[in-house]
């Protein structure tokens, strides 16, 4: 009886001059849900219309969303051998030049196979291990913890423009690391530096949050005018600090501005790395919510999201993650804005792809960015910051042109 | 089965498909509660787009039928509600009273000001109000949790800006994410799909939210709410950035969804709309409610005279009977 009616209604629908094409699988996707209420009154009725139904469901969306899932895959897959390229490329530039197959053999060497390329060189496993391999970790993991401070903050402010450099949570941290190193602090042993640079970041962070937001959303203008506030507080304090220094202490802030890696140790890395990890994995593990977000906190809520609760959550881990890059490398702008942008061009906004890409693109842009720092000036180091500064700030003023052109500017 | 018949017929050819319904749906949702009538039909099919599936999800997610299952009954009411906003000397809402029943459109309207906004923001939980009660099938609303909230009302806002250029069809399925992990996510894909055809979004599925129109970023936004499969609907001026085609498919899946079975509360600017689909009247002027009940008993001509300032004629359409509010000129 099911089968006649069901033909009935779809001609109908045809003769009306409906898409009859679409009409139909309407109708099926209608009967599924019909089927449902009425507690399985029809089992053949419910089977054919379930099929129907995601066979509409398949035309409609399955297109846009394996291509996605397929660019998402390729973009990974290319950072990642990206990385390895430049890390082991990386490994083997510098003063004392060794070819990547030689990095290879020490790498392999010392997780324990022997194999014919490992240099016989001594010194060749000293440079690359001791001094090399833990600089180009911290970058990474500094690269992938700014990233997705970005794409956080971004979301948390529903704005493409937040940035850790931009919005002064860098300098906050700064100021905190700052602090306890020329008070000579050492409350909490070897954490008592990323710990005071958790603090300033984290009070940076929720003032830029507290002041710029009104209602619903976070204006362009006032992210970007509070960001300008609270880096010069920022600013006047790591001034204060430095004036009190001593020597030592005034260079070491010196070198927190412009940012670099030079002089990482192993040891920073068994702080970094742990700090960085819980960062990237709670981001992801909120991702789902933040795409919700972007719809504007009151229909987050609606759609079950505990905005407070999030907001604070997201807050705390862009101190944490932005506190574990500043602590040992200084002040790294541009890459949580330059990245999380990029690969929204390339992937999409969704935000757990975003996130996971953000964080391999972030460990690229800074190897590379470590990489000419070593190696443009012979025997100089240069501060990485200003690369990344170099990159971020001619981006940031295309973004700004892009923006004008498109919607006319910001209000 | 009827269902087929009925969907098929959508928003496309209204009424074309009516005589299918009562006799082969005897075993439908509408049928079991009594809810016949050859004009009630087409419109229900129509949102079976996001809408049929509704009733069923809940129950699979509550483990329980949904009250909403009883026509007539109240699902979300307010109670003596007072509003004073931050800073303000005088409440906005004053001893508010409203019950929203399962199966009706209520329509609130009222002047610029009357405190529309924020009696809506009361109902949907965003505004906590200073005196009163507000609860959804007898819990108060603070009560439950936002998840297990958001699986049975959802709600449409005016502002549906987006802050990232997600596709049409990501913005939609964002109306999925209350039933992530539970038996009801195997229905995401078809309950997508129904809300983008039901909202005439299909071509532009694929299309980044924030290139598009204002109309059609609200249509995006109606999509999603209703892929969100909730018997509580509340839409907030749905209609205010559509054309009159949009508009009335606008009007038309509200009053299909409340057909179904699904309580809704719109807020409407036009009086004509009001009159013409709502079952359900509240006038409210000055943060009171001057009047609540049937369309034609609430909206006079003196009462709109007396709420709006605005002298106006209320006569019957001369093809529909349905009255019509005309501004004297």
């Amino acid at each position: 009886m099911t089968a006649p009616v069901s033909t009935a209604g779809a001609t109908k629908a045809r003769a009306d001059g409906a898409e009859a094409a679409t009409a139909e699988a309407g109708s099926a996707g209608t009967a599924t849900a019909g089927s449902a209420g009425s507690a399985g009154s029809a089992g053949t009725a419910t089977t054919v219309a379930r099929s129907a139904g995601t066979a509409t469901a398949e035309v409609v969306t399955a297109v846009p969303r394996t291509h996605r899932r397929r660019r998402f895959g390729l973009v990974t897959a290319g950072l990642s051998a990206a990385i390895v390229i430049v890390v082991v490329v990386s490994l083997g530039l510098g003063q004392y030049w060794l070819a990547p197959a030689q990095v290879v053999g020490v790498l392999l060497q010392a997780v324990g196979i022997e194999t014919a390329w490992a240099p016989d060189a001594p010194t060749a496993a000293g440079v690359i291990l001791d001094i090399r391999l833990p600089r180009i970790v911290l970058g990474l993991l500094v690269g992938a913890a700014l990233a997705v401070s970005g794409v956080l903050m971004q979301a948390i402010f529903g704005n493409p423009l937040a940035d850790a450099a931009v919005v002064g949570v860098s300098s906050g941290a700064a100021f905190g690391a700052a602090a306890s190193l020329t008070f000579g602090l050492a409350v909490f042993g070897m954490w008592t530096t990323p710990a005071f640079a958790f603090s300033g970041g984290l009070v940076a962070v929720f003032s830029v949050y507290l002041i710029s937001r009104s209602g619903d959303r976070t204006e362009v203008v006032t992210l970007l005018l509070t960001g300008i506030a609270i880096n010069a507080i920022a600013g006047a304090g790591l001034a204060f600090l430095t004036f009190l220094g001593t020597t030592s202490t005034r260079e070491q802030i010196v070198f927190w501005q412009l940012g670099s890696l030079n002089g990482a140790l192993w040891q920073n890395i068994a702080l970094v790395a742990p700090i960085v990890a819980i960062g990237v994995a709670a981001a992801v593990f909120v991702a789902h919510r933040l795409d919700l977000f972007a719809l504007g906190e009151r229909t987050a809520r609606h759609l079950g999201v505990r905005v407070e609760l999030l907001r604070v959550t997201v807050i705390v881990m862009v101190a944490l993650l932005v506190c574990g890059a500043v602590a040992f490398a200084g002040i790294i702008g541009f890459v949580g804005l330059v990245v999380p942008h990029l690969m929204r061009m390339a992937i999409g906004p969704a935000h757990l792809p975003l996130m996971i890409s953000s964080a391999l693109g972030g460990a690229l842009l800074i190897a590379v960015a470590d990489l000419i720092a070593r190696t443009a000036v012979p025997l100089a180091d240069l501060p990485i910051g200003m690369i990344t500064s170099l990159v971020g700030g001619p981006f940031f003023l295309w973004l700004l042109l892009r923006t004008r052109r498109k919607a006319g500017g910001w209000g | 089965m009827s269902a087929t018949a009925l969907g098929a017929v959508g928003l496309s050819a209204p009424g074309s498909a009516v005589t299918a319904n009562g006799a082969a749906d005897p075993e439908s949702a509408l049928g079991a509660v009594g809810l016949s009538g050859t004009a009630i039909a087409p419109g229900a099919a129509a949102p079976g787009a996001g809408g049929l599936s509704a009733p069923g999800s809940a129950v699979t997610a509550n483990g329980a039928a949904a009250p909403g299952a009883v026509l007539g009954a109240v699902r979300l009411s307010a109670r003596e509600v007072t509003v004073t906003p931050n800073g303000a000397a005088d409440p906005v809402v004053i001893d508010a009273a409203i019950d929203v029943r399962a199966g009706e459109l209520h329509a609130l309207v009222g002047p610029n000001g009357a405190g529309k906004s924020t009696l809506f923001g009361v109902l949907a939980g965003d505004i906590t109000p200073d005196a009163g009660d507000v609860s959804l099938d007898g819990t108060p609303l603070r009560g439950i949790h936002p998840l297990l909230l958001a699986r049975q009302r959802a709600v449409l806002l005016q502002q549906n800006a987006v802050s990232f250029p997600f596709t049409v069809e990501q913005v939609v399925r964002m109306g999925r994410a209350p039933w992530a992990r539970t038996p009801a996510e195997d229905d995401d894909d078809a309950a997508v799909a129904r809300a983008l055809q039901v909202t005439d979004l299909v071509p532009l599925a694929g299309r980044g939210i924030t290139s598009l129109s204002g109309g059609e970023r609200a249509r995006a936004a109606l999509a999603r709410v209703l892929a969100q499969a909730c018997d509580v609907l509340l839409l907030d001026e749905p209609t205010a950035a559509l054309d009159l085609k949009h508009q009335e498919d606008v009007l038309r899946i509200a009053r299909a969804r409340a057909r179904e079975g699904a309580a809704v509360a719109v807020v409407l600017h036009d009086l004509n709309a009001a009159l013409g689909v709502a079952d359900r009247v509240t006038l409210l002027s000055r943060g009171r409610v001057v009047a609540s009940g049937t369309p034609s008993d609430v909206l006079t001509a003196s009462a709109i005279e007396a709420v709006y300032g605005q002298p106006v004629d209320v006569f019957p359409h001369p093809v529909s009977g349905t009255p019509v509010v005309m501004p004297r000129r």
